[in-house]
């Protein structure tokens, strides 16, 4: 019983080499259609997530990848969804990495001739596993400057999902981008917990408009609803949210994934992949993210807002200006 | 201290204690009567999940959300008598037939969702409830906007704790209902169905399961998101100990919880005491913990719950 359990693994094990054999001559083949999967832990349309989504279905029509994804992975199905992709002769393996850290940079090690780029609060791993993140405290900075200008009762706030790096860092840099412009200005912060559950989120900016918040930033999705139903101001988050509420969100702190995605594919198509830090792709400078249009407040904002708010949008752009980075547990006034 | 009342004492702490509250008052109310008639319908946390969905996807498409209501309530009663099928007529384990089917209605809700919405960048959403005063009550300063200024499904809820305290305990059916979940073969030699009796109570269960699944998809929020249930059901399992299988005491425990959410929510963005968010967010589980432990130490369950009915075995 022994010897044939072992020769049946031989079997298949001498199966499934030649399957990766041949897949492996067949994409020597075709070099030029990149094949990318990506492995999403929340479901699609979580904000943070629907950014790198959307970029990679840009990139399938404009860069001619191959595309295929799967959402809502959670933590102990990570590992082996990553490597049937792995095995299954994908060039390019995307992500977010945040709830599966470890896991990640593991199957990752075994697969060295793939390339794995994923969102990580953590620095990148030789050979293959790059990283990067939402690097938008910049248009974070600029939303808050006027939200410190638009503030009537000198409060604002920001419904955020836990205190970590890449959280805290939006929340830091929206509150100190009002105090430049308003000294007065006390700030709020709530955290849910989660980062997708939208009844929770309105709750904790309700409890916020309850003690005098009239601008609040939404950084978890559910907000901007509590902000419309109280008739206060809303500042998106990652992507331009004003068909939501187009009389309540001034602006969006966009993030966008394309110049991420367009190195990255770019890299991997020419061979020269590493394991690296792709989050200066994010910055503004680079066009990973930028303040939305202003739409229907266009004409409402003050001239002399909006001429500071572009003044400092050219001083980043031009390097003069540096948003301060702080990844500190923000603190509620 | 005095930091804390002051937050406690405003309008907006108690509306959220109620808005919080409601939801978790319906399904809890759901379990009570599951559990009274001896059956452990731990299919709370998907059917609520699955009443979401199909409540927002009935109010999106119909443009009524009455209409997304009554959906999510004929869903639930159907995965109520599945429930009932399972646990009642084939005898089987009610925690895995329960499990089971939270796991069936989470994989239908996010199967159907994209079946029917596909791949949206961003959900799409309908015109919630709006909150419906109640004409002269809601006038009356400070208790006015905190009791009578709510969805409508609010009010329904709360008129449902006396109804069912009424049916429980002053209706031939209630006391029927009773028996079964305390003494199977009494009830049995008394001429009542056990099984019919037991499916009746699952129905009415996943009714209120569907609601207040549809409450955070049409009336808390606007939209049908993954996250939107989040554990809510498995909290009701415990809320229904709290209540001791009381409708009047299940009231007690989901305004209990629903008030140390709201304020640990307003405590965190106030900064009176600055401590780690997770602390402020497990709050209300330690004090539902707390209170169960102080309050429901001598409670005693219905009990033939978990007792699957075998005609003529003893």
């Amino acid at each position: 019983m022994k010897i044939n359990m072992n020769s049946l693994c031989r079997r298949i094990l001498a199966a499934a080499f030649t399957v990766v054999l041949a897949t492996g001559a067949g994409r020597a083949l075709a070099a030029e259609n990149l094949r990318v999967a990506a492995v999403f832990e929340t479901p699609i349309e979580e904000p943070w997530v629907n950014q790198i989504h959307v970029a990679l279905k840009k990139a399938e029509e404009e860069l001619g990848i191959e595309y295929t994804w799967s959402e809502s992975v959670k933590a102990a199905d990570f590992a082996r969804v990553m490597r049937e992709y792995a095995e299954g002769g994908y060039d390019l393996i995307m992500g977010d990495a945040f709830g599966a850290e470890r896991i990640a940079r593991r199957v990752a090690k075994s697969y060295p001739d793939t390339a794995f780029v994923f969102g990580s609060g953590i620095g990148p791993a030789d050979p293959n596993f790059a990283v990067f993140d939402n690097w938008i405290h910049e248009p974070a900075y600029l939303a808050g400057m006027i939200a410190g200008k638009l503030t009537e009762k000198n409060t604002i706030g920001a419904v955020a999902a836990m205190t970590i790096p890449e959280v805290n860092r939006l929340c830091n840099a929206f509150c100190a981008g009002a105090k430049e412009v308003n000294a007065d200005v006390k700030c709020k912060f709530s955290f849910i917990g989660s980062f997708f559950d939208p009844p929770k989120a309105k709750e904790a900016a309700l409890a916020q408009i309850d003690q005098g918040v009239d601008v609040i930033y939404a950084e978890r999705f559910g907000v901007i609803e509590a902000a419309a139903e109280r008739g206060i101001r809303a500042i998106g988050n990652m992507s331009d949210q004003r068909e939501l509420a187009p009389e309540t969100v001034v602006t969006s702190v966009v993030w966008d994934m394309w110049p991420t995605v367009k190195q990255v594919v770019n890299v991997v198509q020419a061979g020269v992949f590493t394991a690296q830090d792709f989050g200066q792709f994010s910055y503004m400078s680079k066009g990973g993210s930028f303040p939305a249009p202003y739409h229907e407040w266009e004409d409402k904002l003050p001239e002399e807002v909006k001429s500071m708010v572009a003044e400092r949008t050219q001083e980043i752009l031009d390097g003069t200006f540096r948003v301060p980075i702080d990844e500190s547990t923000p603190k509620s006034e | 201290m005095s930091e804390i009342l002051e937050q406690i004492f405003q309008i907006g702490f108690f509306t959220a204690m109620l808005r919080v509250a409601t939801p978790l008052l319906l399904a809890t109310l759901g379990e009570m009567f599951s559990e009274r008639a001896g059956v452990l319908n731990l299919g709370i946390e998907g059917i609520m999940l699955l009443g979401a969905m199909v409540g927002f996807a009935a109010g999106y498409f119909s443009g009524s959300l009455w209409l997304g209501i009554v959906a999510a309530a004929v869903t639930g009663i159907a995965f109520g008598g599945l429930m009932g099928l399972l646990t009642v007529s084939l005898g089987l384990s009610q925690h895995v037939s329960g499990l089971g089917i939270t796991l069936l209605c989470s994989g239908l809700a996010f199967f159907g969702y994209r079946l029917i919405f596909g791949q949206p960048s961003q959900p799409p959403h309908v015109d919630a409830f709006e909150s419906v005063p109640l004409p002269w009550f809601s006038d009356i300063p400070f208790i006015g906007p905190i009791l009578f200024d709510h969805v409508t499904l609010v009010y329904i809820a709360f008129l449902l704790v006396p109804f069912a305290a009424f049916l429980l305990y002053r209706t031939p059916w209630g006391l029927n209902l009773r028996t079964v979940g305390e003494n199977l073969q009494a009830a049995a030699s008394a001429g009542v169905s056990v099984a019919w009796k037991r499916y009746q109570a699952l129905m009415i269960s996943g009714a209120l399961f569907g609601i207040a699944g549809a409450y955070f998809s049409l009336a808390q929020f606007n939209a049908f998101t993954f996250g939107v249930i989040s554990g809510r059901g498995w909290v009701c399992i415990a809320l229904v100990v709290l209540g001791r299988w009381d409708p009047w005491r299940c009231a007690f425990a989901a305004l209990l919880f629903g008030a140390v959410d709201a304020l640990q929510l307003r405590l965190q963005s106030s900064g009176i005491i600055d401590l780690p968010f997770q602390v402020f967010l497990l709050l209300p589980f330690l004090v539902t913990v707390v209170a169960m432990a102080v309050l429901a130490r001598n409670a005693r369950a219905p009990a033939s719950l978990l007792v699957p009915y075998r005609k003529e075995e003893r």
